[in-house]
């Protein structure tokens, strides 16, 4: 019993960790081409991003695989069920992975346009479908003894899409407030004037992202029965605010600080609601998927949270060690004059 | 075409695909640690620019291993549903560990090392690649733990409606694992060899850079020869464990038809699955397959005959390639003795004939590579997981068949074109030799450490 919780609040860390990094480089991603009025800017945006992208995915590898190991049949029937929208996912993240290495290797200006496109698009749909994916989540799914009887267009719901935007203007917030602290000069005004502008509109996003959970899920419940939980929701609306308040004092490195703290709590906050629910099933209760009734033995459980607890600090060490090697901005006179840059 | 089959080629598909970048990776990624380290110690600037540009070869092709391999993850969840929820107690477990403590590594280190080169010291950059490397390679032991654990299943038992797993340790010390992984990393290093021979025999062949394609040379044929050698041995190995374990693919892989005691290895054999037995075998070394099985002349080799045909593997493609693997193998020690001779003796310019035939074989050690896994997988069938699930009941439930139709296309087309693009890259990077201004190559800070 313990075990599952331990997992249930691993499994949610490794997802909120993985959307609070991943976050920067897809919101990065889909301001390529509109922030990047050159190609020095492009490839200043490009190195900003460069060393941290590959390690920041991985934590979506560990929460697919924590979710095979610690919950089986969650992870069995989550991936079947939502093939088509795991395949399109699929497809942008290995598009996005390439373009990086791709576009500074070959010659002529199409080779270029085209990655860069790719960077958009491959950026883009990754946190678009997220978004549909987690709102549907927390939504619940129409599954009983039957099976699964939607499909990709049912998971277009309003509340899906919903969910989707909210991702998206949460990671271009995100992302904008990683370059404004990335780069100088025109790049760094226009990173952070796309961040104040996107800003309200994010904000009424989430208000009417917070009010239409409560007809379209069963989020809310936990909190009715748990007052104190509420401090989740309050925190992300709080880090939602400080981000507005540190862009208006010029403080982007806090500005940012509060953008990770905001992913990190927004996705929190849905988790706490979901528990202790993995997927719910919207058609009967009964046949919702659950810490307890989808997860692995106890004995599996043991010993992975052996392997958790040894294993995190040591990357959540090293990755920290690596975020300050590479801390400090990016000109376009340092890329060109590195042969090493991309 | 039905889901199960279409799912079976759609693995095939991305498995394969992925695996002709992974065998580089193993084994390039040490060579190019190898030459940062002789540069930190000699200081010798050839190793630098050897270290660059065997290094930019290594990344073009890294790149391409990573993001496909996140198809493998998603894929076992998608299109075997059945399967993931019936093992995945214990099946899980590796894959998740190899995020952990190996992808991590990789993935955080690879990123110091492509940017790093003006951040760090020259040894912490160093180290940067050698954790890749060792990473890279932990991340193979993992997944072939997980995949020996469908080869031979250990440490579980069938409860609740699946398996559970109740041995950890078993897990991780399955021999058949173990062996595996030593027959695949040095599978990898021969072709990490043979690609670092064949591209330096092309610049040979044009007497561009001589030294520097030569000492490269030398560097790859040893660690060839070792390696091609040290791939039979566990090789042999690899062959016991599977005579012992999994008999239906041992009797395929040598079309043994009748069970028999002290079985002949005919080196001219041709399978007849229609008639069960095989239409031709000639020249036959007595007790060859015995000995090769249990290293006793006189062992018995259960015939396939003695399996019910719904438990046999189809005989034919897992006889051929394990041929096939064995023949390119030897091929491989051959040449490899052949490389090191003649670079120790500097005589590899006098043979222009030799040179040209490693620029031509850069592709045989990759299908070598691919042979094996088609024995090891399709010698597996009809089962998943041998002797516990068969590959029919292991398929998703809730996909259809246009789904996986539709994802098969897709992935034929995204990865013939990512293939395409990543080859050219390759080829024009490989042709165009190392970049020999080095006042443009920044060297790492800290020169006095």
């Amino acid at each position: 019993m313990e075990f599952q919780i331990i997992w249930f609040v691993l499994w949610g860390v490794l997802w909120s960790v993985y959307f609070m990094l991943d976050g920067f480089v897809m919101g990065a991603g889909i301001l390529h081409n509109y922030l990047g009025t050159s190609d020095g800017e492009k490839r200043v945006m490009i190195n900003a991003i460069g060393p941290v992208w590959d390690g920041n995915e991985v934590w979506l590898i560990t929460a697919g695989g924590a979710t095979f190991a610690a919950f089986p049949t969650t992870y069995a029937l989550m991936f079947s069920y939502l093939y088509t929208a795991l395949l399109l996912l699929l497809f942008a993240l290995i598009i996005r992975g390439v373009s990086y290495e791709f576009r500074g290797k070959g010659e002529g200006d199409g080779w270029k346009k085209g990655w860069d496109m790719a960077i958009m698009v491959g950026n883009f749909l990754p946190a678009l479908l997220f978004g549909v994916a987690f709102g549907n989540i927390f939504a619940g799914l129409p599954m009983d003894a039957a099976g699964y009887h939607g499909s990709l267009l049912y998971l277009l719901n309003p509340y899906g899409l919903l969910t989707g935007l909210l991702f998206v203007l949460l990671f271009l917030v995100h992302g904008a407030l990683y370059l404004a602290v990335k780069t100088t000069g025109d790049l760094n005004r226009r990173a952070l004037s796309t961040a104040g502008r996107i800003w309200p509109v994010l904000l009424a996003v989430a208000v009417v992202f917070l009010t239409y959970t409560n007809f379209a899920t069963r989020l809310y419940d936990n909190y009715l029965a748990t007052p104190l939980l509420i401090v989740v929701p309050l925190c992300a609306v709080a880090a939602l605010l400080a981000i507005r308040i540190f862009l208006a004092k010029g403080r982007p490195l806090a500005a940012f600080a509060s953008s990770c703290l905001t992913v990190l709590l927004v996705v929190g906050t849905g988790l706490v609601g979901l528990f202790p629910n993995l997927i719910p099933s919207n058609l009967d209760p009964a046949y919702s998927l659950t810490i307890f009734n989808s997860s692995s033995s106890l004995y599996t459980l043991k010993i992975m949270t052996v392997v958790a607890f040894i294993f995190v600090p040591i990357v959540i060490g090293y990755k920290i060690w690596v975020y300050r090697i590479f801390r400090g901005t990016l000109s376009i006179d340092d890329v060109e004059s590195d042969k090493q840059a991309y | 075409m039905d889901v199960v089959t279409l799912s079976r080629l759609q693995f095939a598909a991305t498995s394969a695909f992925h695996f002709i970048f992974v065998p580089l990776t193993l084994g390039l990624s040490i060579l190019t640690a190898y030459m940062e380290t002789r540069y930190l110690v000699t200081n010798n600037d050839i190793y630098l620019k050897m270290t660059k540009f065997w290094g930019k070869l290594f990344l073009i092709n890294f790149a391409l291993g990573v993001v496909t391999g996140i198809t493998m993850e998603f894929q076992f969840g998608m299109n075997w549903a059945e399967y993931s929820r019936y093992v995945g107690d214990i099946f899980g477990a590796p894959l998740a560990i190899e995020a952990t403590v190996a992808f991590f590594l990789e993935s955080v280190f690879i990123g110091v090392w492509i940017f790093g080169w003006n951040k760090v010291s020259k040894k912490i950059h160093a180290l940067s690649i050698w954790l890749v490397a060792i990473a890279t390679n932990l991340s193979g032991l993992w997944i072939l733990l997980a995949n020996g654990w469908m080869q031979h299943p250990v440490g579980y038992v069938l409860r609740n409606g699946r398996a559970e797993m109740v041995d950890f340790m078993a897990l991780v010390t399955n021999p058949y694992g173990l062996i595996k992984f030593g027959h695949q990393i040095l599978s990898g290093y021969t072709v990490a060899a043979f690609f670092v021979m064949g591209i330096s025999a092309w610049h040979l062949l044009r007497k561009n850079e001589t030294e520097f394609f030569k000492t490269s040379f030398r560097m790859a044929a040893v660690f060839g020869l070792v390696s091609t050698v040290l791939v039979a041995v566990i090789g042999d190995a690899h062959a016991v464990e599977v005579a012992k374990t999994q008999p239906s693919k041992f009797a395929a892989m040598e079309s043994v038809w009748e069970t028999r005691r002290g079985v002949g290895l005919n080196l001219l054999l041709m399978p007849d699955p229609t008639n069960e037995c095989n239409s031709v075998e000639e020249i036959c070394i007595p007790k060859g397959v015995s000995l090769l099985a249990f290293h006793s002349p006189d062992a018995e080799i259960k015939g396939l005959k003695d399996i019910p045909k719904d438990e046999r593997p189809s005989v034919l493609p897992v006889f051929f390639s394990f041929r096939a693997m064995v023949g390119l193998g030897t091929l491989f020690i051959l040449v490899s003795m052949v490389a090191v001779f003649l670079s120790r003796r500097d005589l590899l310019e006098k043979y222009p004939l030799f040179l040209k035939m490693l620029v031509l074989i850069i592709p045989l050690p990759y299908l070598a590579n691919q042979l094996g896994w088609i024995v090891a997988e399709m010698g597996r069938q009809p089962w998943i997981v041998y002797g516990v699930l068969k590959t029919s009941d292991a398929v998703s439930k809730s996909v259809s068949i246009s789904q996986v139709m539709g994802s098969l296309i897709g992935f034929v087309l995204l990865y013939g074109f990512l293939g395409v693009i990543d080859i050219y890259l390759l080829v024009k990077f490989a042709r165009k030799g190392p970049d020999n201004d080095l006042s443009a190559i920044i060297k790492p800070r800290g020169q006095e450490a």
